[in-house]
């Protein structure tokens, strides 16, 4: 397969696709690459976006390879939109007239806000976040404005109520579920959050859905309606009420797409030599059971390219994730999990919950009942070692023996407080089991060698 | 901003204002008994002589009398030079004594007056705006809004700092004096302390210590909740108060040399010069410790603590440069250069430094054992240009005057021969490194930002790898500002730390080689 000189086409410059570029390069010197992306000519990392606007980092630190990369890799970088695309004649369009033929294409479009035909949703100064030129109409809608409001309690629109704050705009943020995020975390986590959330000055209305949004004569945001009827004045409104897989443009054109494009486990489309990865990407059937069909999230792009660079250039195999993980930071507090760790109490499984006093750093276990085994962690406010998990759940270590060796798990900054004490103090009080963790001895601790 | 913040900006400005236009006041005028109290016996005669024509006369400014002076004194030398009398050449810097000696005015009548209204003001103003900073404020990180700000991302308040900075690092070392008055006004101190008057250095010592001080409060400002930041900027604090600034000038009171037991060659690159070594030597039992222990710190102390925990023992918790580079420094952390050729640039620079230093001190030290007999003017010269382009152009006008523009750690990164031989001990033989949290990494970018020297993190992160580079101080400042809990610093096991095969965890798949 790498003999003959193909071309492999990439749409869409996000992680996933740029994973498969640079790991298709990595064993296959010959092949064409040619990556195409309307948003940006040079990938960047779109988790980065928030901390433009909040003045962190400009736009240039966001690119992870410096713009030489790409030329010294033999990987071309196109900016175009990409209009229409003929899998008959393996032909893309853009720009009204131009062409660029394939013999091999990846979609790897990404993703766009979720709208849900709310009166008003077009009005000037009313937008998602997601690309970079949202983060350029942010900018514009959010010039000397008083108050703001945002629609919806997941990641994004915690990140777009911090972005807001750190420009001191007062923000309204809408959240439809009982407590933040709750169709994801726990009560007790989410409840944590919550209190968070407040600690900022952000206005937080749980149980509050957006009913209309209002505007001035010149179809500029003006206010909004609740669905409780309290009208709220603001002059921009963030739509973060989840994300869909950026595919209207393909649909029609012969390509089999549900909610995403329908893929196999090896990322195959229905149509010949043509793949679908990351977020846009459908799986007819869930890669295993505790994934869903479409996983939109960063870990995830990267390892569908990763797995499709392979298939391109070596033994196709089929998409394996491993352990599940994510992280998210909400504010100042730092979200971390591993494995499966539902939001709600589930028959097979229980879980053990510490929480510091101070209500800022929390760790939640959850194993099987009949079997003790560890299924799944959360933390917030304490950073776990990913390796430690990941081998702790893939090899099913029973509950106690995740407690006993708790303390190698920590992956806090050194001279951080401890928190494994009291989590053990916590355990016994529960369960009248006493854990015993073997202090380092005082030389380990002085040379900080790992406990 | 709060009034009491905006308060405080205005007097440490006023501070600062004056602080800058206190060269300016007074008048000087020179007389004979000054000379002859000031000027060594061999040149007295000849500058009793040749400055005769000041002597009684009123100057109305500095400029005016250096002017002078500089006229006479070189009009002895170029004389004398034409004529190739080299051995009656006067080599000795005479300005500053002199200006010194010949000052009057209000500064020298009022010594605390000027203090209080300049240094002590512009202290009192930086704490009354850095002590209200996040109050009420959760702990977390505190970087909103740098890239807007003026100062902080080489706007034109940045480049006024700069410049400043610049400035004043040209006058202190080559025109001191011009800067008369302002040393004038810590002479009490100076006496108090050492019972000598003050020299420009313990001008420069003294505001170098309250720098850190102040900023370091800052630090724990911002960072409070970061324990690893709060130890560590208490810790270098402690280190430029006690060893860099009070213990050398108690020392002199005692009659034994300056000596700072913290600093070590090469960085103290005139240890092995011949006067340092025969200060030490004549010094009794305290200057021979200071010569065993200064050797100590070279063979044992490097190679030991940077093994148990990284160059960041030393640079990021003990040195003094690294000091004001985390205090004074810290806001201007994520300007440094994070580009491949930067890195090129730095390893040819700070190595070629090192060579430098070493070829000089061997030299210095064959020549020492051989009464200067081989290459002794030769060693003079390697003396002087080390010095001068070493010294202090690169550690002191580019070391600190650049911070607005290239960050704040341009001479640890790029010059610091003692950095570059920890360095070297760290990359090669260490047990620390900074640790990558499996596949947790979104690129985002904060830590290769905040990154100091430079060092392009993010690369190493999102590819699973420790990071494990010469040039890391251990600031832990990529570790505070990651949003996904990536980043530790660690001492561990040598085994494993350096993979660069790394693996992303999560893809079960394929084993994915970075």
């Amino acid at each position: 397969m790498n003999d003959k000189n193909r071309k492999i086409v990439i749409i869409g410059n996000g992680i996933a696709g740029i994973t498969c570029a640079r790991n298709i390069r990595k064993n296959d010197s010959k092949t064409e690459i040619l990556v195409i992306s309307g948003e940006s000519k040079y990938f960047f990392s779109r988790t980065a976006l928030m901390y433009i606007y909040m003045g962190h980092m400009k736009y240039e630190h966001t690119k992870p390879y410096e713009d030489w990369f790409w030329e010294k890799n033999n990987i071309s970088l196109k900016k175009a939109w990409v209009e229409l695309i003929n899998f008959q004649k393996k032909e893309i369009l853009h720009d009204s007239s131009e062409k660029i033929e394939y013999d091999i294409l990846v979609l790897a479009t990404g993703s766009k806000p979720n709208k849900y035909d709310w009166p008003g949703q077009d009005f000037k100064g009313v937008q998602g976040l997601y690309s970079k030129q949202d983060l350029e109409e942010m900018e514009r809608n959010t010039q000397d404005i008083n108050h703001a409001v945002v629609v919806g309690g997941g990641l994004i629109g915690i990140e777009m109520a911090e972005m807001l704050v750190s420009r001191k705009i007062p923000v309204t943020f809408l959240v439809r579920e009982k407590n933040f995020w709750d169709n994801v975390l726990p009560q007790d986590e989410a409840k944590l959050i919550g209190k968070h959330i407040l600690e900022h000055h952000i206005d937080l209305r749980l149980e509050t859905e957006l009913k209309e949004i209002l505007a001035d004569e010149n179809g500029t945001v003006n206010s909004i309606i609740t669905n409780k009827g309290e009208k709220i004045h603001c002059q921009f409104v963030g739509l973060a009420v989840g994300v869909s897989p950026n595919v209207n443009f393909l649909r029609d054109s012969g390509l089999e797409i549900n909610r995403g494009v329908l893929v196999d486990h090896y990322f195959q489309t229905n149509q010949t030599d043509v793949y679908a990865i990351g977020d846009c990407a459908e799986f007819k059937q869930a890669p295993s059971k505790d994934r869903k069909n479409i996983e939109q999230v960063w870990y995830t792009g990267r390892m569908h390219g990763e797995t499709l660079a392979n298939n391109l250039v070596s033994s196709p195999v089929a998409y394996q994730p491993g352990v599940w993980f994510n992280s998210a930071k909400f504010l100042d507090i730092e979200y971390q999990t591993y494995g499966i760790v539902p939001n709600q109490s589930i028959d097979e499984l229980d879980s053990f919950y510490w929480e510091h006093q101070t209500g800022k750093n929390c760790i939640r276990l959850v194993y099987d009942k009949s079997s003790g085994k560890l299924v799944g962690v959360n933390s917030l406010g304490w950073r776990l070692r990913h390796e430690f998990f990941d081998l702790a759940i893939q090899e099913g270590w029973k509950l106690e023996e995740v407690l006993r060796q708790l303390p190698k798990a920590d992956f806090n900054a050194e001279f951080f407080k401890k928190h494994y004490h009291q989590v053990l103090e916590k355990y016994e009080a529960e369960t009248g089991q006493k854990i015993v963790v073997s202090k380092p001895s005082f030389l380990k601790r002085l040379i900080g060698s790992r406990s | 901003m709060k009034k009491i913040q905006i308060l405080g900006l205005i007097i440490f400005i006023l501070g600062l204002g004056i602080f800058s236009f206190i060269p300016f006041l007074g008048t000087y005028q020179l007389e004979q008994e000054i000379v002859q109290e000031k000027v060594k016996q061999e040149h007295q005669e000849q500058l009793l002589r040749v400055l005769k024509p000041m002597y009684g006369v009123e100057y109305e400014s500095n400029f005016a009398f250096v002017s002078d002076f500089n006229q006479y004194f070189n009009e002895y030398n170029d004389e004398l030079k034409a004529n190739e009398e080299w051995d009656r050449v006067i080599w000795d810097n005479y300005a500053f004594d002199l200006t010194k000696a010949s000052s009057h005015g209000a500064v020298k009548e009022n010594p605390y007056f000027f203090l209080s209204i300049s240094i002590f003001a512009g202290v009192i103003g930086a704490l009354l705006y850095i002590l209200p900073l996040y109050r009420g404020e959760t702990e977390g990180i505190k970087n909103d809004g740098i890239y807007f700000s003026s100062m902080k991302s080489r706007g034109l308040l940045g480049i006024i700092t700069g410049t400043w900075l610049i400035a004043f690092y040209i006058i202190l070392y080559w025109f001191p004096e011009y800067l008369t008055n302002m040393v004038l006004m810590v002479d009490p101190l100076s006496i108090l302390l050492s019972g000598n008057p003050a020299s420009q250095w313990f001008l420069y010592g003294f505001i170098y210590t309250l720098a850190i001080l102040v900023m370091g409060i800052r630090m724990f400002r911002k960072y409070k909740g970061n324990a690893y930041q709060t130890i560590r900027t208490a810790s270098v604090m402690f280190f430029q108060l006690a060893f860099a600034f009070l213990i050398p000038e108690i020392l002199v009171l005692l009659n034994m040399p300056w000596h700072d037991f913290k600093n070590i060659w090469p960085l103290d690159y005139s240890f092995f010069f011949d006067y340092r070594l025969e200060g030490m030597i004549s010094s009794g039992a305290l200057g021979m410790f200071m010569l065993v222990w200064g050797i100590i710190l070279i063979v044992l102390g490097v190679p030991i603590f940077t093994y148990f925990y990284g160059k960041r023992w030393y640079c990021s918790w003990v040195c003094g440069c690294g000091g004001l580079a985390e205090t004074l420094g810290d806001p201007y952390r994520q300007l440094s250069d994070k580009s491949l050729k930067a890195w090129k640039v730095e390893r040819y620079l700070v190595h070629g430094v090192l060579v430098f230093a070493v070829v000089m001190t061997a030299v210095t030290i064959v020549n020492y054992f051989m009464q200067f007999e081989l290459l002794g003017q030769a060693t003079d010269q390697l003396h002087s240009i080390y010095g001068f382009a070493i010294g202090s152009a690169f550690a002191g006008v580019i070391g600190t005057g650049f911070y607005p523009f290239m960050g704040n750690r341009v001479w640890c990164r790029f010059g610091c021969p003692l950095a570059a031989y920890l360095g070297i001990v760290q990359r090669f033989k260490s047990r620390f490194r900074i640790t990558t949290n499996g596949g947790q990494c979104i690129s985002c970018g904060n830590c290769s930002t905040y990154c100091e020297m430079g060092i392009d993190v993010r690369w190493y992160a999102q590819r699973g790898q420790n990071i494990v580079r010469a040039s890391c101080v251990g600031c832990g400042v990529c570790s505070a500002v990651c949003p996904r809990g990536v980043l530790k610093l660690e001492n561990a096991d040598e085994e494993g730390r350096i993979n660069t095969n790394p693996i992303l965890i999560g893809n079960k798949s394929i084993t994915v080689k970075s």
